[in-house]
């Protein structure tokens, strides 16, 4: 698949806003869930030592 | 008392269902899952945009499916290995079943969304409205509710064994379900509609439009395994709060 | 045990006749679910005869989702829950009579008022018994189904809203053929077969889902 040029590829047929709206929203998500992980494990890991600074068993 | 084994090559597997175990042995697998997951994705959409051709029916707009049909494979996927560690849970009551039945579904879920997602973008120039009430696409609507209601129930319970086994027999209750659900849907998607109203692409793929979808699909599946393992991870460092084991972390 | 499952369907019976209001109240809300339709897409008799089944169906399934909450909870509340489980009567069993009763104070005065209803939307007569059947073969799925949901949120705070979000997916399935049946009737096409496979869920519902809602129970009574 050979694009004529950049604003070819970019303007996807007249489909850019489909395509890249969807292409877009993946992208945004899987980064978010990423980060969100990130944020998750740090928490627990805060939680743990605020746990063991409290003098817990 | 013995132990129950499970010895291949010299290590009994059956340890790693320790939590214990597992998250040492979790977090050394996920970067190679990750590095698979980029390097798939990378192929992928390489294919998908600079070899795949361009469609003649659908032009530039069909290049979707690299999202949609992966996304909509591993929303149908995960939610049938979310249900066999929930079963699994269930009947050799191992914890840390249930927990990796919790990790998955959130991406679970989240691929469904995408698959809404794109699948309504896909319609639009398609078929001219936003939503098509086709078979996969309406399934997939009623799929993401299974997954809101599992994780829904075992949120809403305080006691976190019960909430395991709670959402382990709703996730197993599910999954006989969905396919008669599937085909229900099917059967009146057929019923209502006169010509066949369908996202599914006709079996005139070009090859190179097949490989794209499967390098894509092939690149969820690792990036789900990856953030479920990630998950996992997490939730054994909530859960597991007062073992001794993790205070060497 | 026949007569243990008899005790049973007597005393939920007979308790559900004692709160008469509970019972009623579901049934009023069928019937004013019902009536709100065409006064929010207008009177055109038409249009009406044709959302009619559809209306029908999805209304009975939400009026069938109220009364869940109540299968459990009394018995959940005074202990008799407990003595069931523990008792030599095999809970599925028990559960069964539980959700059979269940039926028929919920379920079968919706199925009995339907066609009435059905005759607000000028339904076509040879319709009504359709219409009639489709309901009486798929509410009792309704309870069964609703029954395991029931069970997973006994005692769970924000129960009823969950139950809703956990139990209308697997509702889809039987609402699906039900309101087909009426509808394909409707077009002249041949509605053996939803009937047919509604009967086939009640058969598969009635198999499995009381060994699901007793797995529920013990786990919830934990």
């Amino acid at each position: 698949m050979s694009w004529a040029s950049w604003s070819d590829f970019f303007a996807m047929g007249g489909y850019a806003v489909y395509v890249w709206g969807s292409y877009a929203v993946t992208a945004g998500l899987i980064l978010a869930e990423v980060i969100m992980l990130g944020i998750r494990k740090r928490a627990a890991k805060a939680r743990l030592a605020a746990g063991r600074g409290a003098g817990m068993p | 008392m013995s132990q129950p084994s499970l010895v291949v090559g010299n290590v009994n597997w059956f340890k790693y269902a320790s939590p214990q175990s597992f998250y040492p042995l979790a977090g050394a697998m996920i970067p190679w899952f990750a590095w698979a997951a980029a390097a798939l994705c990378a192929a992928g959409l390489y294919v998908g945009f600079f070899v795949a051709p361009t469609d003649h029916q659908q032009g530039e707009s069909y290049r979707i499916i690299f999202i949609h049909v992966p996304a909509a494979w591993m929303s149908m996927f995960l939610y049938l290995v979310m249900a066999f560690w929930a079963g699994v849970g269930l009947v050799f009551n191992t914890r840390l079943s249930h927990m990796m039945a919790s990790a998955l579904a959130p991406t679970g879920a989240l691929f469904t969304f995408l698959a809404l997602w794109t699948g309504s973008l896909w319609g639009k120039p398609t078929w001219g409205t936003w939503w098509v009430w086709d078979a996969r696409l309406t399934s997939e609507l009623i799929l993401l509710f299974l997954y809101f209601g599992f994780m829904a129930l075992k949120a809403a319970i305080d006691d976190p064994r019960r909430a395991d086994r709670a959402g382990a027999v709703l996730a197993l209750v599910g999954v006989v379900n969905i396919p008669i659900i599937y085909y229900s849907v099917e059967w009146w998607n057929t019923l209502h509609q006169g010509a066949s109203v369908s996202l599914t692409r006709a079996p005139t793929m070009a090859a190179t439009m097949l490989t794209g979808m499967l390098l894509m699909a092939l690149a969820a599946w690792m990036y789900s395994i990856a953030a479920s393992l990630h998950r996992v991870r997490s939730v054994i460092l909530e859960r597991e709060r007062g073992a001794d084991w993790l205070r060497a972390l | 045990m026949l007569t243990a499952l008899r005790c049973v369907i007597r005393r939920d019976l007979l308790l559900a006749m004692r709160r008469r209001s509970d019972v009623a109240t579901a049934l009023l809300f069928f019937v004013i679910v019902v009536s709100l339709f065409p006064l929010g897409v207008g009177p055109e008799p038409n249009l009406l005869r044709e959302i009619a089944p559809g209306v029908i169906w999805v209304a009975a399934l939400l009026a069938s989702m109220l009364s869940l909450s109540r299968l459990f909870a009394a018995d959940f509340a005074d202990g008799t829950l407990e003595q069931m489980i523990l008792s030599a009567t095999p809970l599925g069993a028990i559960v069964a009579a539980k959700v059979v009763a269940h039926w028929l104070v919920s379920g079968l005065p919706l199925v009995l008022i339907a066609p009435v209803l059905a005759l607000q939307f000028d339904l076509a007569q040879p319709l009504l018994p359709v219409l009639t059947v489709s309901l009486l073969l798929g509410t009792p799925v309704l309870s069964l189904i609703g029954a395991i949901g029931a069970a997973l949120t006994l005692g769970v705070r924000g129960s009823g809203v969950l139950l809703s979000l956990l139990v209308l997916p697997l509702y889809v399935p039987v609402l699906i053929m039900g309101a087909g049946a009426v509808e394909a009737a409707a077009v002249g096409l041949d509605n053996a077969g939803h009937l047919l496979l509604l009967a086939a869920f009640l058969v598969g519902a009635a198999a499995f889902a009381p060994w699901a809602i007793s797995a529920a129970l013990r786990i919830s009574m934990e």
